[in-house]
């Protein structure tokens, strides 16, 4: 934080915490003292409202999430995730900590390997630009910096995976699929 | 299938590979009739463009006849189609601007990634161009698959050759959009760099938009010639100093407006955060910027730049005084081709455009190794190659 030299001069800026580059700032961001938090932010051309139904609904979000294995809705509140790391499948509940319909969803995990957190937000661009969903995703990384590490050489690291997540996210809300060349299940060619 | 793949600098085959399928709702596969080399496609040959991988199929010039769709494509079977090198989804912010090579949503997100860093936003989705655009198998094939096919490619009027059409994929719009980026008006004197397609493309389209007179570039006597043919006035630069011919040509005042297409690719397309074997290939030596650098000096005070050449990355001692001293307008960007497809097909139809002056190659598939050779051996008399898979091999 800058020390103020005049009165009304600017201590805080605008941005949002998790873009600071002081790691404690960063880490105020953090809902439950998680060691690493990122967010990441796209525009959709799509109106709030339909965003906002198709995430709230869970079980869509392994759809564009890559890393998701499964995702099991126990009730309104409470998910089962089971997601691939860097050493293998890990396991939590998700359980929804804020709902405000077609703006925001918060959530933390509970009973999991990794304790983590997170929001995602959904506010109105400029006319005629759609929505723009803000990700913050919160983690402690299961063995440490060490494995972070892993994760980041495995591209399974949570931050890259939430802004690829998010791209595939708008892809699909926005042209109805998802871009890739990988044919599903393709049968071996002679 | 057979097509044309990459394994190296300098070593490209054509090999058998598994047929496309449809993957998406919005597909095609088409069974292509024609497809070109693109000078683009000589810097993957060269092994300066990263993101490259053993076995890519090249191409991203191509028509041919509809044989599949998925559930939400537009297209019917039968149809003859010219498809854009722009993967564009139609639906994002920037298509429904029209800027189509500014999609968003071409490129699978695990490929975004690099293209993010490098340059702050993520790159579109082409056809047979490495990697970090998609890794999207391209056209010099028996077939291609077409992600969002409702929104790319243009159906073509039976009983129009091939060769008339096939360069709408590619570098007649970027020809076009050239010119248009020159914001060319009355009495304008016009200087091109390159008489390479897409530098004769815009001394064509230029002289439609209403140019005075264009002044070609290039140091290829039989490239010159095509330009002369056109009506453009050439300079030879390995003969000519290109400042003071073009200095005294427009009698002091410089071009109007310089188009730059020749472009630098693969140089300086590197930052030093990537990894060492993109930087192994960075191609320092070159005196390519050269082009750019020169446009800039001649260009008249207030006048216009318009670069359809390709660049991907820093370039050393760029002349940002001479811009900004001369209140000068840049304009560039990888061709927005979906937006200019009618209006040019059209102009073809009408006899307005021609595209078939430059085509100095036709071959089989087949031989397509020959045809890179050729194309990149022999620039003075090879302009451009088309090539023909129904063809036999020799033909
Ligand atoms: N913006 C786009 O979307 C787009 C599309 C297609 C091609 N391109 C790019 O446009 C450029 C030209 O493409 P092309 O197919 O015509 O390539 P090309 O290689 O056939 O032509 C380039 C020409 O530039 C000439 N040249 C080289 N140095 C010169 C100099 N110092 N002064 C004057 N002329 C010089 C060469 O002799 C050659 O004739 C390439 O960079 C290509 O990648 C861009
Ligand atoms: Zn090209
Ligand atoms: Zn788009």
């Amino acid at each position: 934080m800058a020390e103020p030299e005049l009165p009304g001069d600017i201590v805080r800026d605008d941005a949002p915490a998790f873009t600071s580059k002081d790691r404690d700032e960063r880490g105020g961001a953090a809902p439950n003292g998680e060691s690493s938090v990122s967010g990441v932010a796209v525009t959709i051309n799509r109106p709030a409202s339909e965003l906002y139904a198709y995430w709230r609904d869970f079980g869509n979000l392994a759809t564009f999430m890559l890393n998701v294995e499964a995702i099991e809705v126990k009730d309104h509140d409470r998910s089962h995730w089971t997601v691939a790391g860097p050493n293998g499948s890990y396991e939590w509940d998700a359980i929804v900590t804020e709902d405000v319909p077609d703006t925001r969803i918060g959530w933390r995990a509970e009973h999991g390997d990794v304790p983590n957190s997170g929001w995602v937000s959904f506010t109105e661009a400029a006319p005629g630009r759609g929505t723009v969903v803000t990700a913050m995703i919160a983690y402690s990384p299961p063995a440490g910096i060490v494995g972070k590490l892993v994760a980041k050489v495995t591209q399974k690291e949570p931050a890259i995976q939430a802004r690829r997540d998010l791209r595939r996210f708008k892809q699909l809300m926005e042209t109805g699929e998802i871009a890739t060349t990988t044919p599903p299940n393709r049968e071996p060619k002679s | 299938m057979r097509a044309l793949t990459w394994h190296g600098k300098h070593d490209v085959r054509v090999d058998t590979v598994p047929d496309p399928e449809i993957i998406n709702p919005r597909d095609a596969i088409i069974k292509i009739t024609s497809t070109a080399i693109c000078g683009s496609d000589l810097h993957l040959y060269d092994g300066y463009i990263p993101t490259m991988q053993a076995g890519d199929i090249l191409g991203h010039e191509f028509m041919g006849e509809v044989v599949e769709t998925g559930p939400k494509s537009t297209l019917k079977k039968g149809q003859r189609v010219v498809v854009p090198f722009v993967i564009a989804c139609g639906s994002c912010y920037h298509c429904s601007k029209q800027q189509y090579s500014g999609c968003d949503n071409g490129n699978p997100a695990d490929n975004q990634d690099i293209a993010q860093e490098l340059w702050g936003q993520v790159a579109p989705g082409l056809f047979g161009y490495s990697h970090m655009t998609g890794g999207y198998p391209g056209g010099q094939a028996e077939y291609v698959r077409v992600p969002f096919s409702d929104v790319g490619p243009i159906v073509i009027p039976d009983g129009v050759d091939d060769d008339k059409v096939l360069f709408l994929s590619d570098i007649l719009p970027t020809g076009w959009m050239a010119a248009e980026n020159a914001d060319i008006e009355d009495g304008d004197i016009v200087a091109v760099w390159g008489c390479g397609p897409v530098g004769l493309f815009a001394i064509q389209s230029a002289l439609l938009m209403g140019a005075h007179r264009v002044i070609a570039i290039d140091h290829f006597p039989h490239r010159l010639s095509l330009a002369k043919g056109l009506g453009a006035e050439v300079l030879n630069f390995e003969e000519t100093d290109i400042y003071d011919a073009l200095m005294t040509m427009t009698g002091g005042i410089g071009p109007d407006a310089v188009i730059d297409s020749v472009g630098l690719e693969s140089h300086g397309l590197f930052v030093d955060n990537i990894v060492d074997q993109i930087k192994a290939s960075t191609f320092l030596g070159t005196d390519r910027p050269h082009a750019l650098r020169q446009a800039i000096v001649a260009c008249r005070k207030g006048g216009r730049v318009s670069v359809p050449g390709v660049y991907g990355g820093m370039i050393d001692k760029f002349p940002f005084g001479a811009l900004m001293e001369k209140g000068l307008t840049l304009k560039t960007g990888q061709t927005h081709v979906q937006r200019y497809l009618p209006a040019l097909l059209t102009a073809i139809m009408e006899d307005k455009i021609d595209t078939t002056f430059m085509i100095s190659d036709r071959m089989a598939l087949e031989d397509a190794q020959k045809g890179y050779k050729k194309f990149h051996d022999e620039q003075n008399v090879c302009t451009k190659v088309v090539l023909k898979p129904d063809w036999a091999k020799g033909a």
